[in-house]
């Protein structure tokens, strides 16, 4: 954990002003109230590119206090370009304490991936968000999909995962696999792989999704029931690895296939770095 | 073996170093100089000022200097810049009428009060390289007008104004006082109105909105359009603070207005007239000020009872794609790292891969007919099975 440091002089706390930071709290809190209902809140253009975490870090800045300690993941690693592009952000103009340890962490802006470790209460967990709306890739107007989801008619989203599976015999969605939340709104989970989607039912954590260049805030509150869309027949499940990591033998998390060579040779190791490097030290503290 | 996936921190700043040595190009070359940008660039200091929503030379010739001349770049350093920005309140809406006017024609009237004045412009060049410029000869100096006798020199009626006098052409949408709203404080709510549509349009990249103005003139909703007007010159700001409660002025600003005039056969309530689409642009930028006035007058096709059937006349298509900033960010974040859901596909595609060697395999057993074929696919699936495995050992 880096320790909390004078933040840059030039700007406000975390970058934006406090009025910005109000309008986006109050996005939060109609977004907490609804929960899994997107909120148009007033999108500002941010120093890093729409398409690069832009409604995370909004959302982030307008959580963020002093005392709290942030970790940004990309991939499940800390240590990608763009995890550590906004890692360093925010330790510049908020000066908050930075960790890589997900337990440590009380804000966890994420891009990707939801940490292995299981999330504990008093934790945030900010999503990026490419593209907010689960129905868009099935009907674009923005002006129809509202009206869908006032309506909660979801049938269209029925029949392209049945059509997956009359055409593959199985759902083909691998990622921002859709979800509805309290038994109402279909939710955009952000594109995390569907492996990390059981992690979101009941989680104890609050989960904010932030989408900058769309202008959407909505939020999963702690405790809160998140069901992955499926049939009777057809049960909603995760990918399974046939092997563990190669470097710390976990059997249960989310790998990333590795390239060794250019003669086919690869390896799987964990997505999520903070985790399997918890588990390697605790290995050879144990030996 | 482990591939490195440590040691981002040190890498990005080495890069931006890079990138601090790259821009300064040949040190044996002089250093341009931000007001060198804004005197002989100011067409592009225009664009970006424009497309930055901002209107400040000497920042935005400073940003076009750190981009590298990087057009969306610059527009992307002046808009975060202009977020940071406090808001003291709106001007007094600009009175183009009262232009001074370096630039004015009109493509509907052979003559008119106040002329046609061609002022700097670039139509009826030959676009011939001009090699004596690379040898740095200055210009001859730029004739003068004698000046003019009359009181309100100066002062050009607007070519709609003088069509509006006859009922011709539909009156500009009078000012109800009520706000306008802010594309950049509240999130657009489909339908738009015009005053928000022309926002984004005023903002908009010039690449996009010129090319759905060209749509509009190839048959992709056309508007049968006419240049009313084009004027380029300074107009006075005025603001009104609320301690004085009259207008002050605050300086001046150098505006493009284009004012297209499109026929319109009428409907049950209007009758025949001409109706207008408009382009405002900072700076001296005709084709970002004609190609906004197009896509306006498109996007109207709505509220004038037009059927609604191209993409220049489909607010959210046009609204939610115009923007160069919103456009690049999301193209280029497909650099980001994107292992996590690739590596899901690669897991999908191989199940698939194998389902259908599998049943390839199967149909061939029952149809000799298609052996070769499914032999092939099936060896394929083979390999992989063997790839499997062999990861499984590493």
């Amino acid at each position: 954990m880096t320790a909390p440091r004078q933040a840059d002089p030039g700007y406000n706390f975390a970058y934006l002003d406090e009025g910005t930071k109000r309008m986006i709290r109050r996005a939060i809190l109609k977004a907490v109230a609804i929960p899994g209902y997107q909120v148009p809140f007033a999108s500002r253009e941010m120093p890093m590119p729409y398409g690069w975490g832009t409604g995370g870090v909004q959302v982030t800045a307008a959580i963020l206090g002093r005392a709290d300690v942030l970790k940004v993941i990309d991939q499940g690693s800390d240590d990608t370009t763009n995890a550590v592009s906004i890692r360093a952000f925010f330790a510049r103009t908020a000066g908050v304490a930075v960790t890589t340890r997900t337990a440590d962490a009380t804000v966890i802006q994420t891009r990707h991936r939801i940490p292995e470790a299981p999330l504990h209460a008093g934790q945030v967990l900010v999503y990026q968000v490419p593209i907010p709306e689960p129905l868009r890739f099935l009907e674009p107007r923005e002006t129809e999909t509202r009206q869908l989801h006032a309506l909660a008619e979801y049938g269209l989203m029925h029949v392209k995962l049945y059509e997956d599976i009359a055409r593959h015999g199985h759902i083909a969605t691998t990622y921002a696999y859709p979800v509805e939340v309290a038994g109402r709104y279909v939710m955009d989970p952000s594109p995390t792989p569907k492996f990390d989607n059981p992690k979101m039912d009941d989680c104890p954590a609050l989960q904010l999704f932030g989408a900058g260049r769309e202008k959407r805030i909505y939020a999963v509150p702690p405790h809160t029931r998140v069901r992955s869309l499926d049939f009777e027949d057809h049960p909603f499940r995760v990918q399974r690895f046939a092997r563990p990591c190669a470097l710390c033998g976990a059997g249960d998390v989310y790998l990333d296939e590795v390239l060794l060579d250019d003669a086919g040779g690869r390896m799987f190791v964990c997505s999520d770095t903070d985790h399997c490097e918890g588990r390697r030290q605790a290995a050879g503290d144990a030996r | 073996m482990y591939v490195a996936v440590k040691g981002g921190e040190a890498a990005i700043a080495n890069a931006h170093r890079l990138l601090a040595e790259a821009r300064r190009g040949d040190p044996a070359v002089p250093d341009l100089a931000a007001d060198q940008i804004a005197e002989q660039l100011g067409l592009l200091v225009d664009r970006v000022m424009t497309e930055g929503s901002l209107h400040d030379r000497g920042l935005a010739a400073l940003a076009l200097k750190q981009a590298r001349g990087d057009l969306v770049e610059a527009v992307f350093l002046v808009r975060a810049y202009r977020t940071t920005l406090a808001r003291f309140g709106a001007s007094e809406p600009v009175d183009t009428g009262a232009m001074a006017v370096r630039r004015r024609i009109s493509a509907t009237y052979k003559d008119l009060p106040g002329g046609q004045v061609l002022g700097p412009t670039f139509d009826y060049t030959h676009r011939l390289i001009d090699f004596g410029l690379a040898a740095g000869s200055d210009p001859a100096p730029a004739a003068e007008a004698e000046a003019e006798p009359q009181a309100d020199a100066g002062v050009t009626a607007r070519v709609t104004d003088l069509l509006g006098r006859d009922g011709l052409i539909e009156p500009s949408p009078r000012d109800a006082g009520a706000p306008v709203g802010d594309l950049t404080r509240e999130p657009i709510d489909f339908p738009a109105d015009r005053a928000v549509r022309l926002q984004a349009l005023a903002r908009g990249d010039e690449g996009f909105v010129l090319a759905l103005a060209y749509s509009t003139q190839r048959g992709y909703g056309r508007t049968h359009p006419f240049v009313g007007e084009i004027r380029f010159g300074e107009v006075a700001v005025e603001f009104v603070p609320e301690e004085l409660g009259f207008p002050v002025p605050l300086g001046t600003l150098a505006l493009t207005e284009c004012q297209m005039v499109n026929q319109f056969h009428g409907s049950a309530e209007a009758p025949p007239q001409f109706t207008r689409g408009y382009g405002l642009a900072f700076g001296q930028s005709e084709r970002k000020a004609m190609a906004m006035a197009l896509v306006d007058r498109a996007l109207r096709a709505e509220e004038l009872g037009e059927p609604v059937t191209a993409p220049a006349q489909d607010q959210e298509f046009v609204l939610a794609h115009c923007d160069a900033l919103q456009a690049t960010g999301f193209v280029e974040h497909l650099k980001l790292p994107h292992y996590v859901d690739f590596q899901a596909e690669l897991e999908l595609v191989r199940r698939l891969r194998a389902e259908h060697a599998a049943g390839r395999r199967d149909a061939a057993e029952g149809r000799p007919d298609d052996a070769p074929d499914a032999g092939q696919d099936a060896a394929d699936g083979r390999q992989d099975a063997a790839a499997g495995r062999q990861e499984a050992a590493a």
